[in-house]
């Protein structure tokens, strides 16, 4: 979908989010603690925010299709996929060229 | 011993002795206990008789005594007798203490086993297929959802405590890497059925799971929704392992990264308490003191991927653990870990039984 295709090619972190869901919320401090700033993209406040979500869900991103977590431009998964990869140490390693040097 | 004093307690025998046989005469003796020593010491030999059942001795048997033990002072005497009473008293206090506490656990127990039968007769209806929201009371679901719950928990224990201990034998049987691995998955596959069976009392209730009351007192102290935090095990087993230089590199930065996956869940926890507050508070009012309360509904389900997501950082951080080790050092660290959480359990008993030690 041409949204998410320019959203995600122009945002090193995209994170496709609703107001209240708490787990998007959690998803993006969780990037805020190591260090990066990702683009929060709230369906809820998008009027074609139904649209997005629709082009999430066949891109694999279904119950919930939010967080929706793209990283330099491909699709990371939700919050089950972040936390894994960070368990692992592959999360740092991924927003590492992204980071801010504060 | 001087013969004055002989004579005085001579005569003293003589007055009372004469009529009457010695058993009556301890009886006579109790409320003149304190006014005559030579009937003191009588009292005292008449008490060691008694306690020893011998009925044989002579009139003249205690009087033999009686010199003998004229010579021992009779403030010991008396405070012997003192101490005695003390010790009964106090006998009859804890009689009396312990035989109250028997008296309630035997209703708690009764309470138990009807609870237990109820419990029973839910879950055998569960699994004979019966729609458990046809058993026909508000909340059947849910009610069943929870006592399949308890029963599957509590055997879910049982089996983890036996795993833990084949373990432990394995382990120092020497047993081959292979084998030891395929107890460890074997474990591991256990810990996974405990995330599926709170997967579904999550959906059933997920107030009940996150209350945390189907935990012990103590493992309660240490809950975060609804389960342990993966990190604070991690740093309780880590140092009861040996590992090389860089398994404790990577084990530190493992737990500094499910730190980090705690805090934004936390923090998403926060929000949600917040939200539900605000819609709580917010929500239309509809008239006789109900409130519009589909928006609270809606952060109640929310409450369900969370807990959910809290396990499954548990279950992925146990992973990682064990992946970073050898096989008898994974042994080890689910040995230590099962050991742990039995050691907080049995110190929930210990801490309930308190109250309920002799004086």
């Amino acid at each position: 979908m041409d949204k998410i295709e320019t959203l995600t090619s122009e945002n090193a972190i995209v994170v496709f989010s609703k107001s209240t869901c708490c787990l998007c919320y959690a998803v993006t401090i969780l990037f805020k603690e190591l260090g990066v700033e990702p683009l929060i993209h709230e369906l809820d406040h998008d009027p074609e925010g139904w649209e997005i979500e629709k082009a999430l869900v066949n891109q694999g991103c279904n119950s919930p299709p939010v967080p929706a977590v793209f990283i330099g431009g491909k699709l990371v998964g939700s919050t089950n996929e972040v936390m894994s990869l960070h368990l692992r140490g592959a999360l740092i390693p991924l927003i590492r060229p992204y980071q801010s040097l504060a | 011993m001087n013969s004055s004093s002989t004579q005085y307690l001579n005569s003293k025998r003589m007055e009372v002795y004469e009529p009457m046989n010695p058993f009556s005469m301890w009886g006579d003796f109790k409320g003149n206990i304190y006014q005559d020593a030579a009937m003191i010491i009588e009292v005292d030999a008449k008490l060691e008789n008694q306690l020893s059942e011998d009925n044989s001795h002579t009139t003249h048997g205690p009087s033999n005594q009686c010199d003998q033990e004229a010579s021992k002072p009779v403030d010991k005497v008396l405070r012997r007798l003192a101490q005695n009473r003390e010790a009964a008293r106090k006998s009859r206090l804890r009689k009396k203490a312990y035989v109250q506490q028997l008296e309630a656990s035997r209703l708690k127990l009764l309470h138990l086993e009807q609870e237990l039968e109820q419990t029973k007769a839910q879950c055998a209806l569960m699994r004979g297929g019966v729609n458990a929201s046809q058993l026909g009371f508000p909340g059947a679901a849910t009610h069943a959802g929870i006592a399949a719950f308890e029963i599957e928990y509590e055997q879910w224990v049982d089996l983890q405590n036996k795993k833990t201990n084949n373990l432990k034998t394995a382990l120092n049987s020497g047993m081959d890497d292979t084998e030891l691995d395929r107890l460890v998955q074997d474990a591991l596959n256990h810990y996974a059925n405990l995330f599926n069976i709170k997967a579904t009392v999550a959906k059933a209730d997920v107030c009940y799971l996150i209350s945390g009351v189907w935990k012990t007192s103590i493992e309660r102290l240490f809950l975060w929704i609804g389960g342990f935090r993966p990190s604070e095990l991690l740093k309780v087993l880590v140092p009861q392992l040996q590992l090389l230089d860089h398994q404790s590199h990577d084990l530190y930065n493992l737990i500094q990264a499910c730190q980090q996956a705690e805090d934004s869940l936390s923090q998403g926890m926060e929000k949600l308490q917040q939200t539900l507050a605000e819609a709580v508070a917010c929500g239309q009012a509809l008239g006789g003191g109900c409130y519009e309360m589909r928006n609270a509904m809606d952060k109640l389900e929310e409450l369900v991927r969370l807990v959910i997501q809290a396990d499954y950082v548990r279950h992925e951080t146990l992973q990682q653990t064990l992946r970073n080790l050898t096989p008898r050092q994974a042994a080890q660290g689910l040995i230590s870990l099962g050991e742990y959480l039995q050691r907080l359990r049995d110190l929930s008993s210990t801490w309930a039984m308190r109250l309920c030690e002799p004086a």
